[in-house]
């Protein structure tokens, strides 16, 4: 930030930035695994989850569905140790079986929702931007109206009139994300569209989905993938943020925050084993994203590259 | 300046009335109808429901209903619905809570700010040093903590284990309570703030990095003006403009994180009344703290705007142009 660009360099890049083919973003991403300690420690944070969560099920099996089985024949709120590593819950499940089970939402909503979010956002960003004048007034106003409603309120409103299940979560917090991206997008549009080559593809009879599809949106690649990324870590964040004030996904599944909110109301009995793995994971998870998606932005984003 | 304050408080008007738009028609959007969400599954027989519509204007043209709701909420007090699970007005059950989330929502503003602006300028002077890394890093690691995780935390530890701080903050509370009787508000402001230092101080860094690269600051120092100087009287003042409009644009952030502080530490606010509303299916009431959460958030953001256009001369001196 601090530095200023040389005004020499700034001549001699090609007017329309740099264009690169997936081929070359691939090994770019590559490259950054590579260089970034940061990158590699989040991938592997990332990759050990989702093998913990989907894998680990199948080699470790307990009961996380059947509420009176767990009732009748466990022990409730038991401390670590014996046949259940981090002990068990209130219900009486084991808590490393419940971990699987709860990150399995966590994970699928995370990844689901950030997956819809980026596309909506992407798609509508990109119509405004290409679009621009009235229609881009009218879409942009749209976006600015719901962003400036308090995330997590518009969450608790769409989730209490829709009710709660695993789709319609993806769908809610996907319908609180898609704003950010679609401003984004819309942003490098309006530069794309400017843009030469742009200008050549419609000279020579382009169509204005071929623009938009095949020039538009594989040019703003950077931008997207590193939204996207972010976002599964915000993702995350807020079905765990609904599930521990109790909106989360409904008995006897379970995610992450809910584990936690379920922990909390024991704090005073001091159960450590009933809070702490799930906040843990929640933790964990996020922040290796986040190092990914830092990552991502220095190898991607053009504007920053040039530093 | 005038025009600037016109167009920016016509463009706070028009989100008012699209998010009242949005507002009325999730309500209309309830799977089965609102009169069934608000008679139950038992009552709902056709008779009832039709009885309902007819009762609450549910049968007219929408545009009729959103007009009439429009002309309930410019009244005072305004109309913000009926609550069937509390069987009284949204508007009364709102009531003492709105001024109760906005004092911790401004109280952790103002310490984030009392906070942020001189931990950045700190790594400002510092850049690059032991320090810098260490307070960056741990910017980032309260950036990636979710509030209701550091609240639980700070519970278990200052209020538990230690028992420095109360669980939660005394119920009938206000601003005048946060400055007669602050124990009890110690953690909450603490979680609430500690998300804003952490990106407040990022950005008050980079502003003052900026600030510090500018020709103005060369000037200054080319003319002899000593190191402080230069800091506080040229750059600071520069760097704390942007400061403004961040409060601005943060602030449905912060009032979000209002919503995991007061159920954290059951604080009867806005943020707590929604929790415990949609835990009761009570659809009315959460669209109504919905709606008023959001009206205030705009005219806090109208506000940090305004005072952004008084600090800044390019604003107060020149037509609006910015």
């Amino acid at each position: 930030m601090t530095q200023r660009e040389d005004p020499l360099e700034m001549v001699v890049l090609p007017e329309g930035g740099e264009a690169f083919s997936a081929g070359s973003m691939t090994r770019q991403i590559l490259r950054v695994f590579v260089e970034n300690k940061l990158a590699v420690v989040g991938a592997v944070i990332v990759v050990f989850f989702v093998l913990f969560c989907f894998v680990g099920p199948l080699l470790y099996h307990t009961n996380q569905t059947n509420t009176q089985d767990a009732l009748l024949n466990s022990v409730q709120n038991a401390p670590p140790g014996g046949s259940n590593p981090l002990g068990t819950d209130d219900n009486g499940f084991d808590i490393v079986g419940r971990l699987m089970f709860g990150g399995q939402a966590s994970l699928i909503v995370g990844f689901a929702s950030a997956f819809v979010a980026t596309v909506v956002g992407v798609a509508y960003g990109a119509l405004s931007g290409f679009f621009g004048g009235w229609l881009d007034a009218l879409l942009m106003r749209f976006v600015d109206i719901n962003l400036s409603i308090p995330s997590l309120f518009l969450l608790i409103a769409l989730v209490t009139i829709f009710r709660q299940s695993e789709p319609l979560f993806i769908l809610v917090i996907a319908y609180i994300s898609w704003l950010v991206p679609a401003r984004l997008i819309r942003g490098e549009t309006l530069s794309l569209r400017e843009r030469e080559y742009v200008q050549a593809v419609r000279i020579m009879g382009g169509s204005r989905r071929r623009i938009i599809a095949r020039h538009i949106v594989p040019n703003s690649i950077g931008t997207i993938v590193v939204f996207a990324t972010f976002q599964v870590a915000d993702s995350i964040l807020l079905l765990a943020a609904l599930g521990f004030v109790g909106l989360g996904i409904p008995a006897p599944g379970t995610d992450w925050g809910t584990m936690l909110s379920n922990g909390v109301s024991y704090a005073l009995s001091g159960y450590w084993w009933e809070i702490y793995p799930a906040g843990l994971s929640i933790i964990l998870v996020v922040i290796a994203f986040n190092f990914v998606g830092d990552a991502l932005r220095d190898a991607l984003e053009v504007r920053l590259r040039q530093r | 300046m005038i025009g600037f304050l016109i167009r920016r408080t016509i463009q706070a008007v028009i989100v008012i009335i699209g998010v009242t738009a949005i507002v009325f028609l999730l309500g209309r959007l309830i799977p089965g109808g609102e009169a069934r969400a608000a008679l139950g599954p038992q009552h709902a027989t056709p008779f009832n429901i039709a009885h309902f519509n007819r009762l609450n204007g549910l049968d007219l043209p929408l545009w009729d209903q959103f007009y009439r709701y429009l002309r309930g909420l410019v009244h005072w007090p305004p109309n913000l619905g009926y609550s069937f699970r509390n069987n009284q007005g949204v508007t009364s059950v709102i009531g003492a809570r709105l001024p109760r989330t906005l004092s911790l929502v401004g109280a952790s503003t103002l310490l984030a700010l009392i906070v942020a602006v001189p931990l950045g300028i700190l790594q400002v002077v510092r850049r690059n040093s032991l320090l810098d890394y260490t307070l960056t890093a741990a910017s980032f690691i309260f950036y990636a903590m979710p509030s209701f995780l550091l609240g639980t935390l700070l519970i278990l530890w200052f209020a538990l284990d230690i028992k420095i701080f109360p669980v939660s903050p005394p119920g009938q509370s206000t601003f005048v309570t946060i400055l007669t009787d602050p124990r009890g508000f110690v953690l909450p402001v603490l979680t609430l703030s500690a998300i804003t230092i952490a990106s407040f101080s990022r950005y008050m860094r980079s502003s003052m990095m900026d600030a510090m690269a500018q020709d103005y600051v060369r000037t200054a120092t080319a003319k002899g003006a000593g190191g402080m100087r230069v800091l506080y009287g040229h750059a600071l003042r520069n760097a704390l403009i942007p400061i403004l409009t961040l409060i601005g644009l943060s602030l449905p952030a912060i009032v979000s994180g209002a919503l995991i502080t007061e159920t954290v530490f059951n604080y009867p606010g806005m943020g707590l009344l929604t929790v415990n509303s949609a835990l009761g299916d009570d659809i009315p009431t959460v669209l109504g703290t919905t709606l008023v959460i959001t009206v205030a958030t705009v005219l806090g953001s109208l506000l940090a705007d305004l005072l952004y256009a008084m600090a800044d001369p390019r604003i107060r001196f020149g037509g609006g142009s910015s």
